[in-house]
């Protein structure tokens, strides 16, 4: 929060009365987004830090090299009468120094990003698979071990405010066009993993808080994994990531975070309901097997 | 306007006998006339594509859906990409290449003259072609200028007339490459040795290489889309054994080198520039020269970061993490030593200089946030989202575009012959340079925050920035029609100037008269014009 905080001062010191808010009013408070949020994941945090590491980097070579470029445009004017030292076009002790200095700056960042990355690759040891299917417009989610699928689309009242000219006020609705009609519920304190694919052109899910942008590619399936801090509850916001046509931007993606206990009920539930509704459809005789998946 | 040169000129190798009227047009092999239609051709459509962004502004400007349906409005970025990138950068860079490159080499024109006819006039017709799409059914190509399949076959009819469009532009463009390899490779001046070209001309050989090198890539790409639309083949269709992301990889391997061909002219003129106001030759003349060839290698090994979400393995993702920074080095040199051609210079702040200043502000800016995004696990955040959009327009407008009128206001009066309104100018300048900034930098607070890239509307908790970032929009918009109206005004009533229009100019095209003859060097310059155009 503190690095948060002066980033946010460095960059626009206008909208320092806007920093004062809690994270939480931050979310609502447009002028206050300013920077990526930490997430509830160890990944998402590391990604953070990450972020920040690269950025005090560039703020830092900035400083240097603007203040350079400044000091130059400031003190060597002709109108001040500044003569110019024609001499000076070459030094090969200087030109070393400013190529290696910024390959050893180079190295050192790219240690942590390889440790990081290193371990986002790591998709074993997971407790729970959820396959996830991009469409035009919404996504489909599996729970593949539990016999549980649904669709989710963007919600109803999103979806009339955001019609050409519908005299909806967007502020009115809430969580406008990042609410769904049904969120993916997972459990916090599992690596989730996800097998994510697309059925008929590219999407990409991306939530933000988790960390994880993945695309969607029709015909490939792609892996991602999350674990929710165990001390997180909520519902967290995303979106596609990836042009996709004409409604690409009302695809957003909710996703339900509750605790083990509460989601394995949501589960078994969900399962029951579903295996009931698909009961008439289907003759006794097959009912059997396909719910011993 | 020169015709008096004609009859003036009674040696027999004097070419100087221009058809008048439109015949001087459509006929043109001359360097002058081809560049100034490049030019001309260049600015309409910085216009037309700007007219797009206004648009993509004005829906953006608040959220709900305004103005725009949302197809429109995927048009109109996919459109705006494309118009911009083939339709001003890259034909405003071969027009300063048509009208510099001969003259600073000691040339008397360019070395394939009626295949430089050919090349200019393919780009209309193909902007024609793609603009008109527009008003198909189905309306203009949506699936963004990268063209990424399955999505971009579900375009109506303007699908092939796209694909059509993008092969009449990668042909323009591979002749004009050429041309410029050939003229500077065989029509330099004796003692125009390749060691003491203007960076201008040593960026736009490179630059030219690349786009031969890279143009095919494209065409083949785009071929392989048609046949996959209309002939059964599925290249890119999993369902018959091909793959979409293949597509990726191939446009990437002509995308990445294709930035370096937008930018690479600008770090030329850039580098032409900075000594001029500094009255002090470029420092490290050598160095910025391999930096600019480095850059160009290493744009042929770091495609696959525009792609860091689709799913490659651990060992592509770290290799192309790793040569994408490498990219910071070389580039750090040419900025480290523009700095230093600054340092105990004498300078002045004309427009040229002040664009140039810019430019170096600004695109080191992006190129930060390049460094940014080139870390993976941040890059998964990053990507697709308006972070991207901030750091390749940072790149982009007060890199290439800037770089472009930074050229322009340094050779106008070389090429007119008249000053322009200086005064102009500078409000030219400022009004750009802080409407760029209002513009462009709050989309870097808005893709940190989460907003997607490529979307008619957005979520309530963006619109501050929004509306910040179209009010700079508008405000830069506008500005940029002082441009049109500063070159009018010096072509039909600027102050006369004499050979050399910037008191520390060196260079050969500041060697000839203002404006310069219409076969620019008929006998080579002499060793000693040479040695004194060759500052460092």
């Amino acid at each position: 929060m503190t690095m948060r905080k002066q980033l946010a001062r460095l960059v626009l010191s206008a909208a320092a009365a806007a920093l004062a808010l809690p994270a939480a009013a931050a979310e609502e408070s447009g002028w206050a987004q300013l920077n990526l949020p930490q997430g509830v994941t160890d990944i998402s945090r590391k990604i953070y830090a990450l972020h920040m590491e690269i950025f005090w980097v560039c703020v830092w070579i900035g400083v240097v090299v603007f203040g350079a470029m400044i000091y130059s445009i400031v003190r060597f004017r002709k109108s001040k009468g500044a003569v110019a030292d024609t001499s000076l076009v070459h030094n090969t002790k200087v030109e070393v120094i400013w190529t290696v200095i910024p390959v050893i700056i180079l190295v050192a960042m790219a240690v942590p990003a390889a440790r990081t990355l290193v371990e986002i690759e790591d998709t074993t040891k997971t407790g729970l698979t959820i396959k996830v299917t991009g469409f035009q417009w919404g996504w489909e989610y599996e729970y593949l071990d539990d016999g549980v699928t649904y669709y989710s689309h963007l919600d109803r009242l999103s979806d009339a405010a955001r019609e050409l000219g519908s005299g909806i006020d967007p502020a009115s609705v809430p969580h406008y066009l990042l609410n769904v009609d049904r969120p993916l519920v997972v459990p916090n304190g599992v690596k989730v993993r996800l097998l994510i694919t697309g059925a008929d052109v590219i999407h990409s899910w991306w939530v933000k808080d988790l960390g994880v942008k993945k695309d969607a590619i029709p015909g490939f399936v792609n892996e991602a994994w999350f674990k929710v801090d165990d001390t997180f509850t909520g519902m967290l916001r995303g979106n596609c990531a990836e042009l996709c046509g004409r409604d690409h931007g009302f695809m957003p993606i909710v996703v339900d975070v509750r605790t083990k206990a509460d989601f394995d009920t949501w589960l078994k539930n969900t399962a029951a309901e579903q295996k009931q509704a698909a009961a008439p459809a289907a003759t006794p005789t097959a009912t059997t097997p396909a719910s011993a998946g | 306007m020169a015709e008096h040169h004609a009859h003036a000129a009674a040696s027999h190798d004097d070419h100087d006998h221009k058809p008048h009227g439109w015949r001087r047009w459509v006929y043109a092999t001359n360097h002058k006339d081809i560049g100034t239609m490049y030019l001309i051709f260049a600015c309409t459509m910085f216009f037309i594509g700007g007219g797009a962004a206004m648009l993509i502004r004005l829906e953006l400007f608040q959220p709900g859906l305004q103005f725009l349906d949302p197809q429109f409005f995927n048009s109109l970025t996919t459109m705006h990409a494309l118009i911009m990138i083939f339709g001003a950068v890259m034909p405003a860079w071969t027009g300063l290449a048509n009208w510099m490159i001969p003259m600073q080499v000691g040339a008397p024109d360019m070395a394939l003259p009626r295949l430089n006819n050919f090349s200019f006039w393919i780009l209309p017709f193909a902007f024609t072609l793609l603009i008109s799409s527009f008003f198909v059914p189905g309306g203009a190509p949506a699936g963004g200028w990268t063209m990424y399949p399955p999505l971009v076959l579900q375009n109506g009819a303007s699908f092939p007339m796209l694909i059509f469009s993008v092969h009449l532009m990668g042909a323009s463009s591979i002749l004009g490459a050429i041309n410029v390899v050939v003229t500077i490779m065989n029509m330099r001046a004796p003692g125009m040795t390749l060691l003491r070209m203007p960076l201008f001309v040593w960026t736009w050989l490179i630059t030219a290489y690349l786009l031969i090198a890279v143009m095919p890539v494209l065409a083949g790409a785009v071929t392989m889309l048609l046949t996959d639309h209309f002939f059964g083949t599925t290249f890119f269709t999993a369902a018959g054994g091909g793959d979409p992301v293949m597509f990726q990889h191939i446009f990437w391997f002509f995308g990445h080198p294709e930035v370096y061909i937008l930018i690479l002219p600008a770090f030329g003129i850039v580098s032409e520039i900075i000594p001029t106001f500094s009255r002090k030759p470029l420092f490290g003349y050598e160095a910025m020269v391999y930096a600019v060839a480095s850059i160009a290698f290493l744009s042929f090994i770091v495609w696959a970061h525009h792609m860091f979400t689709v799913g490659m393995p651990l060992a592509a993702q770290l290799f192309f993490m790793l040569s994408t920074m490498l990219i910071a080095i070389p580039t750090g040199v040419k900025v480290f030593n523009w700095t230093a051609t600054m340092w105990k210079g004498s300078l002045s702040f004309e427009p040229p200089m002040l664009f140039a200043l810019a430019f170096l502000f600004l695109f080191t800016i992006g190129g930060f946030s390049g460094l940014m995004l080139a870390m993976v696990p941040a890059d998964y955040q990053y990507q697709d989202t308006y972070f991207v959009v901030a750091h390749f327009h940072y790149v982009l407008v007060p890199g290439a575009i800037f770089g472009i009128m930074a050229g322009v206001y340094y050779w106008l009066p070389k090429w007119t012959g008249r000053m322009y309104d200086l005064k102009l100018a500078t409000w030219h300048f400022w009004l750009s340079a802080i409407f760029v900034n209002v513009l462009f930098f709050p989309q870097h607070f808005l893709g940190l925050a989460g907003m997607p890239r490529r979307i008619p509307d957005y979520a309530v908790q963006f619109t501050d920035w929004n509306m910040v970032s179209s009010i700079g929009g508008f405000a830069f918009g506008l500005a940029q029609l002082l441009f049109p109206y500063i070159v009018i005004k010096c072509i039909r009533a600027g102050q006369p100037i004499g050979n050399r229009a910037w008191e520390g100019a060196h260079g050969l095209e500041w060697e000839l008269p203002s404006p310069p003859p219409y076969h620019s060097w008929t006998t080579p310059p002499s060793a000693a014009v040479i040695a004194r155009g060759a500052a460092h």
